[in-house]
């Protein structure tokens, strides 16, 4: 070790060079949207966002407007908290009940039901969903949050991901409570559930980004202005012609930044969540 | 201890009746059929009903009120330009975005788990950010920095680079860059971790040992540390695949209802179109069984062929 740290400095200042530069890349669009904000959008929708511009035409107009004159800007940003909020409880409250049981109890047909999570995995949500819109339309669900919500309420990579978690959990617990009487459901929401957080926290997020981000379900579900969520609204504004490229600046940055001040102060949880795929069977 | 005397008010308290019922919905052999029953529920409703419908869909035709068996028409109908169209490019997108987005995660964890590079907290979070934007709005800052004029950032570089701005979004090959360059973008920090994590479990000891025998750093790489990184890559390029055949949003964000020339429009992009727009159920269902295919059949090769399934046998 110590061998290679004097033979190459140099390579080392490469490594981190690069890797600033690297990271930059990634930062960019990110950053760019940021400053892009405070540029007037009349400009952005004619020219694009370019690498140099004058500095003294930065301004808040576009936060003013959509602050002062973009009701329905908010009233996608409610329908998008709503729905994120529901599904995450309930997702959470589900997947998680599922997941303990196929861990911690011995009952028949436990494997036939974990296969089938796994299974369901691997279908892609995008062969459903003409079928599934036609039971949205029977059901008369079209155009509301319950038709949003209700594919997403058990997640079978939750289901997964709990599982996982819930075989390393101290199963004497669960007979300890047994003696002093507790019921089935006790020991669960009481005892076990608590020591599950860490992969409840880990699942609200993924589930809440995915729910925050989610784009051709509701996209097909949602029919009025009014019920949008964010990504569909902002999408409506992607037009050439459109005028409103000061909401759609603003508005974008304001999706994103919630997010990633969570993230500051989550990451771990948000690793955990975004690669849950990567946790051994 | 609370919930232990409620419970023994609550059972003491109603009439035979619903004690033996608590009593039974209690029992170990019952409780956990009570947990997974939402599952059980969701399977059927969610999952497979729609399956089942879907298969169902795809010998019809629906019309509003009017739904008619038509056997292996709606088949017969996808063997047109426009599938072609659109599985070539999702096809081409697939193979790229795997390429990309397994090499190079490779190539940059290696890197960022060596010793040369310092501050990896900063570094891995930073190249993780761009996984938390939703594609929209990445879509958008793109689209905007891939503008036709000769103002926008990407033309402005061509430009001082000393060649012709590219109208982006009207020719196939950039329509094809842009959505893999969004999806490597999005998705290269979530990649890298992956291979991060999987990195912590070669031994230590094997890089002694090869230094010992005098390897090089590129021979520690191919021969410690790739082998060790084989379950990790077949698990990336497992979702990859899958992903890649499911994209619908990297193409929906640069060009809404419909691309020039369909330069992108995706299978997933056609099932929307026919399936929603024009709405021809039917035969959107039909392509949807396609896909699922498509998809089972690439997924099947590909772990076969990676020796996905011999590892069962060790």
């Amino acid at each position: 070790m110590k061998k290679n740290t004097n033979r190459n400095p140099v390579l080392r200042w490469i490594a981190n060079i690069s890797f600033t530069i690297i990271c930059l890349i990634a930062l960019f669009p990110i950053l760019s949207l940021l400053l892009s904000s405070f540029r007037p959008s009349s400009e952005l929708m004619r020219n694009g966002i370019s690498l140099v511009f004058d500095p003294s035409t930065l301004n808040l107009d576009n936060y003013t407007y959509i602050f002062t004159q973009a009701e329905q800007y908010w009233g996608w940003y409610g329908n998008s908290l709503v729905i994120t909020a529901v599904t995450i409880v309930l997702s959470l409250f589900f997947s998680s009940m599922v997941g303990y049981a196929l861990a911690v109890y011995d009952f028949r047909g436990r494997n036939f039901f974990f296969l089938l999570v796994l299974f369901i995995l691997m279908v892609p949500f995008e062969i459903l969903m003409l079928p599934l819109y036609q039971l949205m339309i029977s059901l008369q669900l079209i155009n509301t949050y319950t038709a949003v919500v209700l594919p997403m309420v058990v997640a079978p990579i939750a289901v997964f991901f709990f599982r996982q978690y819930a075989i390393g959990l101290p199963k004497e617990l669960m007979d300890a409570a047994r003696i002093d009487g507790s019921t089935e459901y006790g020991i669960f929401f009481k005892i076990m559930l608590p020591l599950m957080a860490p992969s409840l926290a880990a699942m609200a997020i993924l589930q809440g980004l995915g729910a925050w981000n989610n784009f051709l379900w509701p996209l097909l579900v949602l029919r009025s202005n009014d019920m949008f969520t964010l990504p569909i609204g902002l999408a409506t504004l992607l037009t050439p012609y459109g005028n409103n490229y000061d909401v759609l600046i603003a508005g974008s940055v304001m999706t994103i930044i919630p997010v990633i001040i969570l993230f500051i102060f989550f990451q771990r949880f948000f690793v955990a969540g975004l690669t849950v795929g990567g946790v051994k069977g | 201890m609370l919930e232990t005397s409620k419970e023994t008010g609550r059972a003491l308290s109603p009439a035979k009746g619903p004690n033996k019922f608590m009593k039974f919905l209690n029992s170990r052999s019952v409780a956990p059929y009570v947990f997974i029953s939402p599952f059980i529920i969701s399977f059927l409703v969610l999952s497979f009903y729609p399956t089942i419908r879907a298969i169902i869909m795809s010998f019809q035709s629906i019309l509003p009120g009017q739904i008619e068996f038509i056997g292996m028409s709606n088949y017969s109908r996808i063997s047109n330009p426009t599938f072609y169209k659109a599985l070539s490019n999702t096809t081409i997108y697939v193979i790229l975005t795997v390429v990309i987005l397994v090499v190079v995660p490779i190539i940059l964890s290696v890197l960022l788990d060596s010793k040369f590079v310092k501050f990896k907290t900063i570094f891995r979070a930073s190249l993780f950010v761009p996984a938390l934007a939703s594609t929209i709005v990445a879509g958008m800052v793109f689209r905007l920095m891939f503008g036709e004029t000769d103002t926008a950032a990407a033309n402005q570089i061509l430009n001082w680079l000393g060649l012709q701005s590219v109208e982006w979004r009207y020719n196939a090959w950039s329509g094809m860059f842009l959505m893999v360059l969004l999806a490597c973008w999005k998705w290269m920090g979530v990649n890298i971790l992956y291979f991060l994590a999987a990195l912590q479990n070669v031994p230590k000891e094997l890089y002694e040992a090869a230094e010992i025998d005098g390897a090089t750093m590129f021979k520690k790489f191919l021969f410690v540390t790739l082998p060790f990184l084989k379950p990790v890559t077949i698990f990336v390029v497992t979702i990859s695949i899958i992903n890649g055949f499911r994209m619908f949003e990297e193409s929906f964000v640069f060009w809404e209802a419909g691309s020039p020339g369909n330069i992108g429009l995706t299978v997933v992009g056609y099932i929307y179109q026919q399936g929603i727009q024009q709405n021809d159920m039917g035969f959107g269902a039909a392509i949807g069984v396609v896909l699922m295919l498509i998809i089972f059949v690439v997924s099947f090769i590909q772990l076969i062929l990676t020796g996905a399934f011999k590892k069962g046998d060790e």
